[in-house]
């Protein structure tokens, strides 16, 4: 497997530590802190059971980040394959024995955590991807045998994560490896196409989505068709939104979230309350340092050497892109409302686990960018 | 990587052209998203923080304190007291079951009651204030409060309710007050604007009339709530504005004076100024306490109230409607003076009785006064005299007189809703009315105050009043207000129409004068010949003040007090003629059929200033029970007056 080329990859801790993307690692501390300041307000200003959990889970994961980023990058590759298996794994179990938690089945209990197997799902599909195309010539990418197996490696968490139920993240499950399956260079032909089986497929889908699954389509079309139901959400977070103007209602000043007119406001409605709090400009400065670190992971897939790792950085920068974008866009009332939280500012364990592992395999492409997979 | 170069090349090529193209496009949504906080934060900001605002602000109106009543002096007659109250607040009760045992044992409460409590509680929210106790004895409000450690979330409150200092000496002229009704708040866009739960208006007499003024304004809480509308704490405090304070006219001295006069007789008197139209008092009988209708009354009271036969519900004064009796005469003789019908040479000779039309008319004397002239008739109150009196004048033309000096009118309808108008008969109402042809025996028994005519108590004072100032028309006022004539002013403009002969209305400067002064007050005369009344006058005075007369037992002779007055016997059924031979005692007839006691008078005889009318509802006699009322009554006014001068002239208490 391994074959010696001139640029070693035998770097001593130091040269390691020294080829740190220090950008990026600012851009999760920066993170880390609003949330943590958001979190901290959700709980009314006192260091309380979510901005506790929160900060030490940020802590933990952080740490761990740091040291995975020590790992070889052709660990990752070599155990992708494996991952995504045990992911998987994860998620039948979940949909047999797992843990039940506001009328759907998403976590499993591992005895000292509870975790959220989709949440790590997105982070798998990217990897397998990445390993699946790294190897794959470019002539044969579309081909039947590849399209095949691609499609049925989508489909699987796919459909399980579906059935939990959990709409939210099977879409960005789905929406990542598409993006990933495209920046692969599948032909362009086949996304119109399915785009178009999508469309025409579309009125059995709504028959199979769940009552409180189509009210909440229909309140995203028309909010004020049920003003105190369905449209709530969307309703009181825009009211949030909007009254927080170009400075924000200041740090723990938010009403909204305050007096609790604010739904889920630690963990998909996060924004809402930042945004509430700290008006227009925090937003824009949100957004900018999220498109710094979206940048940043781009940057590091953009030098890397081996397929795999600007695969992986390509798609798990593109997959932050849509998990904000889709996040943000809910809450401001562009999109309709699915579950889906903002990257490292929303309250929630695995969500937080699957981004630190995400980044800490960015981390190790910078740190071993010049090195080549075989 | 051995494979083929060329192709790893492309592969690169491709997964990068793509990354850029995706890049752009990320570029273009993040500016799509800025674009739409752009719209919300900063051009829709003002949208969205009222929507915020509304979110999370709520007001809770205070009940509003209600303007006091005061009389002539400057005394509180309806004012505001404090009143201990226990409210609760289920929702910051850890154990509500508990409290309200304790609760029912302390206070105590009855199991009526409580079950009351309980259900009212079922039906609100858990945050809204439970009213326990609207009126807490201070000996259960300092109960409450010495256990209030054990009564964790019971709130002990000092509130302000109305109050009746006087009683049942002003409960027809003022009404009273109770908790809004559905109707209350439907008929009057005030109070439902003003409402809140607990409010108190006003539901009959001046509390009905003056209730926008009296109202006042709501105070306002203004509260941060959560989404679950619990109160999070207090933002804002307006205070609400008191409602006008409103003076009467009335006098507290006379007016109790009346309540004692009457005592638990049914019956009513009022008493006015001649020259100012002020009511000095009004008084109907008998009462009851208002203060008893503030927290609900009980059903014990309630009962007895409603089914006395007295009907202490009616206010007599102006919803009362009698046959005049006697009282009556005046006007018969000023019409028939005033219409040339007869001189007051006319002379009749009475029998006792007179055969007419088929018909015997008897005169309250059996045997019969001889030969009498217009002033003995009236001085003695002969009944055949104006038999044939009323027969030469008809019933329209005495229509016409009594209307213009008040009777068949509504005397204060600006300040009573429940005022009603009486009735003067005329042939033209009875053939609209009734469907048929005025019979001439029926002019007979007007002219002696029976029969159609009804009339208020208080239309006979106003009567009196307008004769006894010399003819002149009057404008009833119960409220002082700056604008108002004055007495002097108002003697002058009597003496002005004196001297100016009848001008057409549709002159020019009629007009003009009208358009310009729109508020002007014209006390026109209401007499052709002032002779005609003065003479009417003097025979009122023949009948209280000679011998003979039938009201000469309760004459006074000090001119200082002396006064003029006509009795009236009104009788409430058609007496047969076996009952006219048994000639019953008053015991011996049952109370429903027995007479009305009427008594009209003015004073001081040499420069009066006050009529009254007293008016004993199946009394008997007027000369025996309703002139000695007003013989002491009539004292007790003029020896207030000299206090009421003073006041007027120095405006010693500010309005």
């Amino acid at each position: 497997m391994l074959k010696q080329s001139p640029y070693t990859d035998q770097f001593t801790f130091f040269q390691k530590l020294r080829s740190f993307d220090y950008i990026l690692l600012l851009c999760i501390l920066i993170l880390g802190f609003i949330s943590n300041l958001s979190m901290y307000s959700t709980d009314g200003g006192e260091f309380l059971y979510h901005s506790k959990s929160h900060f030490i889970r940020f802590v933990v994961f952080f740490t761990m980040m740091i040291f995975l980023s020590f790992i070889n990058l052709r660990f990752w590759h070599s155990t992708a394959y494996l991952f995504y298996t045990i992911v998987l794994g994860f998620l039948i179990w979940a949909s047999l024995h797992g843990v039940s938690a506001s009328g759907s089945q998403r976590w499993i209990n591992l005895y000292f955590i509870n975790l959220q197997p989709s949440e790590l799902m997105k982070i798998a599909i990217i990897v397998f991807f990445a390993r699946y195309f790294h190897r794959t010539q470019i002539t044969s990418i579309g081909s039947f045998k590849n399209m095949i197996i691609s499609v049925v490696i989508l489909i699987m968490p796919i459909v399980l994560v579906l059935s939990q139920p959990d709409l939210g993240t099977s879409i960005l499950i789905g929406m990542s490896g598409i993006v990933v399956l495209w920046l692969a260079g599948l032909n362009i032909k086949y996304f119109v196409y399915s785009s178009l089986a999508l469309l025409i497929s579309l009125p059995f889908i709504i028959s199979f989505l769940k009552p409180y699954q189509k009210i909440r389509v229909l309140s995203f079309f028309n909010p004020d068709r049920d003003p105190l139901g369905s449209g709530y959400q969307i309703i009181q977070s825009k009211i949030a939104v909007g009254s927080g103007g170009l400075m924000g209602k200041g740090f723990l000043k938010g009403t909204q979230s305050y007096l609790e007119f604010l739904p889920e406001k630690h963990t998909d409605f996060i924004f809402t309350l930042f945004s509430e709090e700290h008006g227009f400009i925090g937003s824009v400065f949100l957004l900018i340092v999220y498109a710094i670190l979206i940048y940043r992971i781009i940057k590091i897939g953009s030098i890397s050497r081996s397929y795999f790792g600007k695969l992986f950085c390509y798609g798990f920068g593109s997959a932050i892109f849509i998990y904000v974008t889709v996040n943000m866009s809910m809450v401001l009332g562009l999109l309709p409302i699915v579950g889906s939280p903002l990257p490292i500012m929303s309250y929630g364990g695995s969500s937080m686990l699957a981004t630190m592992i995400g980044l800490s395999i960015v981390m190790s492409t910078k740190i071993h960018h010049k090195q080549i997979i075989n | 990587m051995f494979s083929s170069g060329e192709s790893n090349v492309r592969k690169y090529n491709t997964v990068n052209r793509r990354i850029f193209i995706l890049s752009v496009a990320k570029g273009i949504v993040f500016a799509g998203i800025l674009t739409k906080l752009f719209s919300l934060q900063i051009s829709e900001n003002k949208k969205y923080l009222t929507l915020s605002d509304k979110n999370r602000l709520r007001e809770w109106r205070l009940p509003p304190v209600r303007g006091e009543f005061e009389d002539y002096f400057g005394k509180v007659i309806a004012g505001n007291t404090k009143a201990y109250q226990l409210h609760v607040v289920p929702e910051q009760v850890e154990d509500f079951k508990y409290l309200m045992v304790r609760l029912k044992a302390i206070l105590p409460l009855s199991d009526n009651k409580f079950s009351k409590i309980i259900k009212r509680k079922n039906q609100q929210k858990p945050w809204e204030t439970l009213i326990i106790s609207e009126n807490l004895s201070w000996d259960q409000f300092s109960k409450v409060n010495f256990y209030l450690h054990e009564l964790s979330g019971a709130k002990p409150v000092l509130s302000v309710a109305r109050s009746y200092p006087y009683k049942e000496n002003y409960t027809h002229l003022l009404g009273y007050v109770a908790q809004a009704s559905k109707e209350d708040l439907i008929n009057n866009e005030n109070i439902k604007n003003k409402h809140v739960p607990g409010l108190r208006v006003g539901k009959s007499g001046l509390e009905k009339t003056f209730e926008n003024d009296l109202i006042g304004t709501n105070g306002v809480q203004r509260y941060e709530v959560n989404a679950y509308g619990k109160r999070i704490n207090q933002v804002d405090f307006k205070e609400g504005q008191k409602g006008k304070k409103i003076r009467l006219t009335v006098d507290t001295e006379i007016q109790k004076f009346c309540n004692e006069l009457l005592g638990d007789k049914a019956g009513s008197i009022s008493v006015m100024d001649i020259f100012t139209g002020e009511i000095i008092a009004m008084h109907s009988s008998p009462s009851f306490d208002p203060n008893l209708f503030l927290y609900g009354v009980s059903v014990k009271d309630w009962k007895s109230i409603r089914e006395n036969p007295l009907k202490p519900l009616i206010n007599k004064t102006i919803s009362g409607l009698y046959s005049p009796g006697s009282t009556i005469k005046p006007i018969v003789a000023l019409s028939a003076l005033e219409n040339n019908v007869i001189s007051p040479n006319f002379k009749v000779r009475c029998t006792g009785k007179i055969e007419m039309y088929g018909q015997t008319y008897h005169c309250w004397k059996e045997k019969g006064h001889g030969v009498v002239d217009l002033r003995t008739a009236i001085k003695r109150s002969c009944d055949s005299y104006f038999y044939e009196m009323s027969r030469r004048l008809g019933v329209d033309r005495l229509n016409v007189t009594a209307t213009r000096f008040g009777l068949g009118n509504k005397v204060l309808s600006n300040y009573y809703f429940e005022e009603k108008k009486g009735l003067v008969p005329s042939t033209k109402w009875k053939k609209d009315n009734l469907g048929r042809g005025w019979v001439l025996g029926e002019t007979l028994i007007t002219g002696i105050g029976q029969g159609y005519i009804l009339t208020t108590p208080l239309q006979l004072c106003m009567m009196t009043a307008q004769l006894a100032n010399g003819g002149f028309k009057i404008f009833p006022k119960i409220t002082v207000n700056k604008k108002q004539d004055s007495f002097e002013k108002i003697k002058y403009k009597m003496l002005e129409s004196l001297n100016t002969v009848e001008k057409n209305d549709s002159s020019i400067i009629r007009t003009a004068e009208k358009f310009f002064k729109p508020d002007e007050k014209k006390y026109n005369k209401l007499f052709r010949n002032q002779e005609n009344v003065k003479f009417v006058l003097d025979a009122m005075f023949a009948s209280t003040n000679e011998w003979g007369g039938t009201s000469y037992s309760s004459r006074i002779d000090d001119p200082k007090y002396q006064f003029a007055g006509k009795t009236g016997t009104a009788q409430v059924k058609k007496i047969t003629e076996l009952q006219r031979e048994l000639d019953l005692d008053i015991a011996q007839i049952p109370y429903e059929e027995r007479d009305h006691a009427w008594y009209i008078a003015f004073g001081p005889y040499k420069n009066p200033r006050y009529a009254l009318s007293v008016f004993v509802e199946h009394g008997g006699s007027g000369s025996s029970v309703a002139a000695p009322l007003a013989k002491k009554l009539i004292k007790k006014v003029i020896d207030r007056h000299e206090g009421r001068e003073k006041i007027r002239k120095n405006n010693l208490i500010e309005i």
